[in-house]
C-alpha cells in the first residue's frame, strides 16, 4: 500500500520533474565526510541544500525516535546520510550496522515559545556522527547568530538561550556544546575511544514519520518524490537503505513513547526512558559499570534495575534513602532525587540538562508507587 | 606558548609523534578552555606543565588520551578550584592508561574531586583534593577516586573534607597508597572491593574513620582480598561522620581508627592506632541482606600484628555506644563474632580467623580484644554475647608485597 503510494508519487513526479530538473544540484560532499581533517563549516559537506539546513540533500534522511534523550526539551531534528548503493544492516537488538561513509546528524534547536514550535525556531548546533574506516567520530558543530552557517567546535562552547518553555514560562539557560570527550562520556563503549551511535536501534525506530519531500537523484536528474507519513523501518528497506529486515514492520521490537500513556505499560515506558536516557552508561560495558546497575531496557530483573539496591558511591546523590529504587516509594528512591536535581554533583544523567524532565519525573513517580515489592506492576 | 602548541597541532606541522610535547596553562578568563583544549589536543608522551595560581573552572575536566602527565608547580601554588563550578560530576576525570597527576590542588569540586575509571596505570603524586569550607554533607563524595584500575599509585598526597573517602580505591587491582594524609573526611583511605593493595606510612586523622578495608555486594568486582596496611598512624579520627544517611560509610562509627569489613586476607601491623573514641580496630561482616550468593559478607584471615595501640573506647558512636552503655567494655580490637550468614536466601557459614600477636597498649599491656559473638552476619546487636578471650594464633601467609611501575 505504502509501497504503491510512494510509486505513484515517484512517477508523478518524474514525469513532471524529468526535464526541469536537469541541472542536478550537487549531492553531499564524499571526500569533506571521508577527508582525514573535518571541514570547518557544515556547509561543506552539502548535507541540506540550503544553508539553513532545513532541506536534506539527496541521500540523507529525515528519522525521529519513539522515545527520544531529553535534553532540556530541545527540539530535535535527525537525519541519516547513506553513501550511495550502500545500506545499513538490521540488527532487532543492538544499534544498526552502518557502512563506512555513514552519518548521523542530528540539530538542537529551541522555538522562540516551545508551545509553538514550528514557529521561530533557532537552531544552536547540529552533531555528527560519521562513520570512519577506523570508526565513528563525533563533531558538533555550533549555528551563528544569523543561522547561516555552522562552525567545528571541538572544544566545545557555552551558548545563551531564552525561549517559552511549554507550560507558557520564560526561561533561560546555559546551552552546554559537548567537547569531544563530553561525546566519549556518553557515546563510548568497551574501549576508551570507541564511539558509537545511540538512537537509531530497531525498537526505537520502529514507529511513522511524517517523510518530507525528498529528493532521489538517477542518472542525470533528480526528482522529487512525496512520501507523507510511513513507517521509518519499512521506509528505509524500500528505499534500499536497510538490509536484513524481513518480518516486516509488526515483527519487529517496537519501544514505547515514554510520554505517551496509549503507547505502552507503566513499566513499557519507564523502561524505555531509562534505556534511552540511563543505559549508555548504565550498562554492564559502559562508563557507569562501576556502579552495578544496569537501565537497559532488555531482560534483567528488577535488583539489576535498581530495586532495593543500595547505593555504592553515590556521595550526596544518595540523599538519605537506602535504595535506587524503593518500591511503592518513589519519595524515598534515589533514582526520583537524581533525576530532579540540578546540582551537577548530584543530578543523573551527569551531563546534557540544566532543566527537570517533569513529564519523566511524573512517569517515574507512577511507576515506582505502583511497584509490588518484587519491582514488577502490581 | 601556549598558543603556538594549539596552532601547531591544528595545522598538524608538529615534529613527529615519537617527540613528547609540552603545554603550558596559566591562570586567566580562558583557563577552563586552555586546559581543557590541551587535554583533549595531547598526545601520548606529552605533559601539561600548569602554572601556578588559581584556576578558576566552571565545568569538570577531563582527559582521555594515554600517558600523559598533568602537573602543577606544587599542591599549595596550582590550584584548579570547582568553587563556580555548574557542570560535569568531577573536578577531573580521567579514562586514559598511564597518566600521572602531580603538584597540584583540586579545591571545592561539585561531586568527586579526581575520578580515574577503567585506567591501566594511574598515578597521583603530591596531589591535594580537598573541600576548603571543612566537613559538610554538601561537600563531594571522594577526593582521590580510581575505581576499575590497575596499578594505582598514590603517594604524598592529601585528602581533606570528602563527604564519603578522602582517598578511596574501588574495584581496582595492584594498588600502592602511601606518604599520604587523609583528615577531616567520613573515611580517611578507603580500599573497597579490591585485589592486592599495599597501604602504608599514611597519616589518617580526624576523620570519622581513619582507613577502610571494605567488600561489598551487587557490584562487578567484589571479593576484597589480599590487602597489607602497615606503618600508617591512625589517630583521633574524632571528626562526626557526616555522611548522607544512606552511604554506607554513614555506619561507620566515629572514633574508628581502622574498620575491616568483608574481604580475606588483610594484614594489619606496624602502625599507630590511639586516641579513637569507639575502636581502634573493628572487624566486622557486611551486615545487609545480601541477594547475590556468590558474595561472602565474612571477614576472614585477618592478622593483626606488631600495632601500637593508644586510648579508645573512651566516646563511642552508633552502635557501639549502645553496647557500652549497657556494660560492655570496649577494646582496642572489637570484632562482631559472625561465622554464619544468609546470601540469595540460603545460609552459609565459613571459617574466620582472626589472629592478635605481638600487638602494644600504651599501659605495657598486649592490646585487648573483643568478640560480640553475634553469630550471623547482620543480627542486632542486642543480641550480642561480648566474649574477651583472644582468637588463637595460628599462621597466616602475608600476602606477597605490591610492586608497581607505572
Amino acid at each position: 500500500m505504502i509501497f504503491a503510494r510512494l510509486a505513484a508519487a515517484v512517477l508523478l513526479s518524474l514525469a513532471l520533474a524529468a526535464s526541469a530538473q536537469a541541472t542536478a544540484p550537487p549531492g553531499v560532499d564524499q571526500s569533506a565526510v571521508m577527508g582525514e581533517r573535518p571541514p570547518d563549516l557544515l556547509s561543506a559537506y552539502r548535507f541540506f541544500r540550503d544553508p539553513g539546513a532545513r532541506q536534506p540533500n539527496a541521500g540523507v534522511t529525515l528519522y525521529d525516535l519513539n522515545t527520544p534523550l531529553y535534553s532540556d526539551g530541545a527540539l530535535k531534528f535527525r537525519y541519516l546520510y547513506l553513501p550511495s548503493g550502500t545500506q545499513a544492516r538490521y540488527s532487532a537488538t543492538d544499534t544498526f550496522d552502518f557502512p563506512v561513509g555513514a552519518v548521523l546528524i542530528k540539530t538542537f534547536a529551541f522555538a522562540e515559545d516551545m508551545r509553538r514550535p514550528e514557529e521561530n525556531v533557532r537552531y544552536l548546533e547540529t552533531r555528527l556522527l560519521i562513520h570512519r574506516a577506523e570508526g565513528w567520530i563525533a563533531l558538533a558543530y555550533v549555528w551563528n547568530a544569523e543561522q547561516t552557517e555552522a562552525r567545528l567546535s571541538p572544544i566545545g562552547a557555552d551558548i545563551p538561550v531564552s525561549f517559552t518553555d511549554t507550560d507558557g514560562a520564560a526561561a533561560q539557560l546555559e546551552w552546554a556544546v559537548p567537547n569531544r570527550n563530553q561525546c566519549a562520556g556518553c557515546h563510548a563503549r568497551e574501549g576508551h575511544n570507541a564511539v558509537l551511535p545511540l538512537g537509531p536501534t530497531a525498537r526505537n525506530l520502529n514507529r511513522d514519520v511524517e517523510y518530507p519531500d525528498y529528493a532521489v537523484s538517477g542518472g542525470h536528474a533528480t526528482v522529487t518524490v512525496h512520501a507523507g507519513a510511513a513507517n521509518q523501518l519499512s521506509t528505509w528497506k524500500m528505499r534500499g537503505m536497510l538490509a536484513g529486515f524481513d518480518t516486516g514492520p509488526d515483527a519487529a521490537p517496537r519501544m514505547a513513547n515514554a510520554y505517551d500513556a496509549a503507547s505502552g505499560t507503566l513499566e513499557q515506558r519507564a523502561r524505555a526512558y531509562l534505556q534511552v536516557n540511563c543505559a549508555h552508561c548504565h550498562n554492564p560495558s559502559g562508563p557507569a559499570h562501576t556502579s552495578g546497575l544496569d537501565l537497559r531496557d532488555g531482560d534483567t530483573v528488577p535488583a539489576e534495575w535498581g530495586v532495593l539496591k543500595r547505593p555504592v558511591a553515590a556521595g550526596r546523590g544518595s540523599a538519605d534513602f537506602d535504595f535506587d529504587i524503593s518500591p511503592g516509594h518513589p519519595d524515598r528512591s534515589i533514582l526520583i532525587y537524581r533525576m530532579e536535581s540540578t546540582d551537577p554533583g548530584t543530578m543523573m544523567p551527569e551531563l546534557g540538562r540544566t532543566r527537570i524532565d517533569q513529564r519523566a519525573i511524573a512517569l517515574m513517580r507512577e511507576w515506582i508507587a505502583a511497584m509490588g515489592p518484587d519491582g514488577r506492576a502490581r | 606558548m601556549k598558543f603556538v602548541m594549539i596552532a601547531l597541532a591544528a595545522f598538524g606541522i608538529c615534529t613527529g609523534a615519537a617527540e613528547a610535547r609540552t603545554w603550558r596553562v596559566q591562570p586567566g578568563a580562558t583557563a577552563q578552555q586552555d586546559l581543557q583544549t590541551a587535554l583533549i589536543e595531547a598526545r601520548p608522551g606529552d605533559t601539561v606543565r600548569l602554572t601556578r595560581g588559581r584556576f578558576e573552572l566552571t565545568t569538570g575536566l577531563s582527559l582521555n588520551v594515554d600517558d600523559v602527565t598533568i602537573r602543577g608547580e606544587g599542591q599549595d601554588k596550582t590550584i584548579l578550584s570547582f568553587r563556580g563550578q555548574t557542570r560535569g560530576a568531577e573536578g577531573l576525570l580521567i579514562t586514559s592508561d598511564g597518566v600521572e597527576v602531580r603538584d597540584l590542588a583540586v579545591e571545592d569540586a561539585r561531586g568527586d574531586a579526581i575520578k580515574a575509571r577503567d585506567c591501566h596505570g594511574i598515578t597521583f603524586r603530591g596531589v591535594r583534593a580537598e573541600w576548603t569550607g571543612g566537613p559538610s554533607e554538601h561537600n563531594g563524595a571522594y577526593g582521590l577516586y580510581p575505581v576499575n584500575c590497575d596499578n594505582v599509585l598514590i603517594r604524598d598526597s592529601i585528602a581533606r573534607g570528602a563527604s564519603d573517602a578522602g582517598i578511596y580505591v574501588g574495584q581496582s587491582r595492584n594498588i600502592i597508597v602511601r606518604d599520604s594524609t587523609a583528615e577531616y573526611n567520613v573515611a580517611g583511605i578507603e580500599i573497597e572491593n579490591s585485589y592486592n593493595a599495599d597501604v602504608f606510612g599514611n597519616t589518617a586523622t580526624h576523620n570519622a574513620g581513619g582507613i577502610l578495608v571494605f567488600d561489598l555486594p551487587g557490584l562487578p568486582q567484589h571479593g576484597g582480598h589480599s590487602v597489607r596496611v602497615f606503618q600508617n598512624h591512625s589517630v583521633a579520627n574524632d571528626t562526626r561522620n557526616f555522611a548522607p544517611p544512606g552511604n554506607t560509610v554513614a555506619s561507620v562509627p566515629t572514633g574508628t581508627g581502622i574498620l575491616i569489613m568483608a574481604n580475606r586476607d588483610v594484614h594489619v601491623f606496624e602502625n599507630e592506632i590511639g586516641e579513637n573514641g569507639t575502636a581502634n580496630i573493628i572487624v566486622t561482616s557486611y551486615r545487609n541482606e545480601i541477594s547475590d550468593a556468590s558474595y561472602n559478607p565474612l571477614p576472614r584471615d585477618i592478622m593483626i600484628r606488631n600495632n601500637t595501640f593508644g586510648r579508645a573506647g573512651f566516646a563511642p558512636a552508633g552502635e557501639i555506644a549502645a553496647l557500652a552503655q549497657a556494660g560492655v567494655p570496649l577494646p582496642d580490637v572489637l570484632w562482631d563474632g559472625a561465622t554464619t550468614y544468609f546470601a540469595g536466601g540460603s545460609p552459609h557459614q565459613d571459617i574466620v580467623r582472626i589472629v592478635m600477636k605481638d600487638n602494644r597498649d600504651a599501659r605495657g599491656g598486649i592490646g585487648s580484644f573483643l568478640s560480640l559473638g553475634v553469630p550471623v552476619a547482620g543480627s542486632d546487636l542486642s543480641e550480642a554475647q561480648p566474649d574477651p578471650s583472644f582468637p588463637p594464633v595460628v599462621d597466616l601467609p602475608e600476602p606477597p608485597r605490591v610492586e608497581i611501575r607505572n
